[in-house]
């Protein structure tokens, strides 16, 4: 059974301007699914449905068995745990005001009670940030300083290690990379590869850029104005019989 | 950029002498009210009129009064009621103002409709006019002043925590919050009151100036502290007679009113360019 199964999900802003287009797709445990697409094409949209900050106007959302596109906060609250999202920008995804410490232990505190943690063994929680900053590769005396006072690639380590410290089922990465320079880019997306496999997670990972969705992923999907127009293996992305929109995303790199 | 960051340096450091002085001047008062709760040998309301209107000298160091009582002593205790109830009103503002302007800004909708009605209703009316009113509606006593204050001015802290909220609360950590199952209560409290507190600082230590002043204007022509209370207006009020034959009488209290005044705007100003320079960093 696959982790995360999406039917026919829809969504729209306006009347006659659907966003999402009975998007239907599947994720199985530890699997790494890319979906690429240009800008404005409703991704990040989808990832927000996932996460349910965003209605759904039809199609359903089976979360581990649980379908949860129409629950309420509290029916829905033992769920999110299972999946967490970390964004494009850093800076905004990190409380100005909140020492990293405190940032990264939001998560942890909220459901430390009913949390079985497999990786992570923390004693107390500064065990624990020590674990999750030596985790995201980030020395721990940084943790008692302001997202301010971080780099873009630090900051988004820190995203990252708070996404991971309840060691949900998904990660739904929008964008992770796009707002760090190259270099960053880089070490992050090794980064995210090892936490996979260290953690058995499964990802969506969204990006415009082709070439990391191609190292990072076991399948690729593509999207082109709210419909998912093709889905195939990740080897395949060369192969002859390519949808002519994913050949063209192709010929731009 | 060198050029640049030698003014900027400076700037600050008088900002920060700005504030060791009002922070000084705050302390001074704060000690001379503790000394004045402790060791006053003086009763401020014992009146001896075979002692009115003294000079100074070493049993009276500010001399005394038209009924014979202990200028300096007055003055201390003055200073405890005007401070005091000036800050009573204001932290009830605080408490009022700031969790309806959280709940008002995070909750949007028709809640958020409903609260900032009530708060554009009673903004209409002016502090003046309400604390008349009230004091003509339930007696002239500095508690209803007090409440008049209240009234009039958690308004003002309402709305700018709302506004403040509702740009915050936007913002993806906010929503990541959400996400993770997180109370609204919480996430006020947590991530939203820290981004609240700056700027609802400076404009309480403004306000503070503003409402020591209209405390003392109302004590003044009879509508605040009632007499024998000690309270710098109504003390104006009680030199008044006497101030061509004593005119210091008037102006010890004059004197203290203005400085704390001033005092107050200058912390304001302070905490004002502190919080700027923060946000300046993190941008």
């Amino acid at each position: 059974m696959s982790l995360l199964q999406v039917n026919r999900l829809s969504k729209s802003y306006a009347p006659d301007k659907r966003v999402l287009d009975e998007v239907s797709f599947a994720i199985a445990s530890g699997e790494c699914l890319g979906l690429v697409g240009e800008s404005g094409c409703g991704k990040s949209t989808l990832a927000r449905c996932l996460l349910r900050m965003e209605a759904t106007d039809s199609g359903s959302i089976i979360l581990g068995g649980h379908s949860i596109e129409r629950m309420n906060d509290r029916q829905l609250y033992p769920h999110r745990k299972k999946i967490q999202i970390v964004f494009q920008n850093p800076s905004a995804a990190l409380n100005p005001k909140l020492k990293i410490r405190d940032s990264l232990l939001d998560p942890y505190l909220q459901y430390r009670n009913e949390l079985r943690l497999q990786h992570f063994r923390p004693a107390s929680d500064q065990e624990l940030v020590r674990q999750l900053m030596e985790a995201v590769e980030l020395p721990e005396s940084l943790a008692d300083r302001y997202p301010h006072e971080l780099s873009g690639g630090q900051r988004q380590r820190v995203t990252i290690a708070r996404a991971i410290s309840i060691e949900p089922q998904l990660v739904v990465l929008d964008e992770p990379t796009a707002s760090l320079d190259v270099i960053s880019q880089g070490a992050v997306l090794q980064l995210l590869t090892r936490l996979r496999t260290e953690l058995n997670l499964s990802y969506l990972f969204i990006s415009h850029d082709l070439a990391a969705v191609h190292q990072m992923s076991q399948r690729i999907m593509v999207m082109k104005d709210g419909r998912l127009v093709d889905q195939f293996p990740q080897e395949q992305l060369f192969a002859e019989s390519r949808h002519p929109y994913t050949q063209e995303l192709i010929s731009i790199f | 950029m060198r050029e640049l960051s030698i003014p900027r340096v400076s700037r600050r450091s008088k900002h920060s002498w700005q504030g060791m002085i009002a922070l000084l001047f705050v302390l001074v008062t704060a000690a001379a009210s503790i000394y004045a709760f402790f060791w006053l040998k003086h009763d401020p309301n014992t009146t001896d009129l075979g002692d009115r209107l003294q000079e100074m000298s070493m049993l009276h160091p500010l001399g005394t009064d038209h009924l014979g009582r202990d200028v300096l002593t007055r003055l201390l205790l003055g200073g405890q009621q005007t401070l005091g109830y000036s800050l009573l009103a204001l932290g009830a503002a605080l408490l009022i103002g700031i969790p309806f302007g959280l709940i008002s800004g995070y909750s949007r909708g028709w809640i958020d409709r409903i609260f900032m009605r009530i708060a554009d209703a009673f903004l209409s009316f002016p502090d003046t006019i309400v604390a008349i009113v009230l004091s003509g509606l339930l007696g002239a006593g500095i508690g209803n002043l007090v409440l008049a204050i209240v009234v009039v001015k958690w308004v003002n802290y309402a709305r700018l925590v709302r506004s403040t909220v509702l740009s915050e609360a936007q913002k993806d950590y906010v929503q990541i919050a959400r996400t993770n199952g997180l109370s609204p209560a919480k996430i006020m409290r947590k991530h939203l009151l820290p981004h609240v507190i700056g700027h609802v600082l400076v404009l309480a230590s403004l306000d503070l100036g503003k409402i020591i002043l209209l405390i003392s204007a109302f004590s003044y022509i009879g509508l605040g502290a009632q007499p024998p209370t000690p309270e710098w207006g109504a003390m104006l009020n009680d030199s008044r007679p006497y101030f061509q034959s004593r005119p210091e009488l008037m102006i010890y209290p004059g004197l203290a009113i203005m400085s704390v005044v001033l005092l107050a705007n200058m912390l304001g100003d302070y905490l004002r360019d502190r919080f700027d320079v923060k946000r300046e960093v993190q941008s």
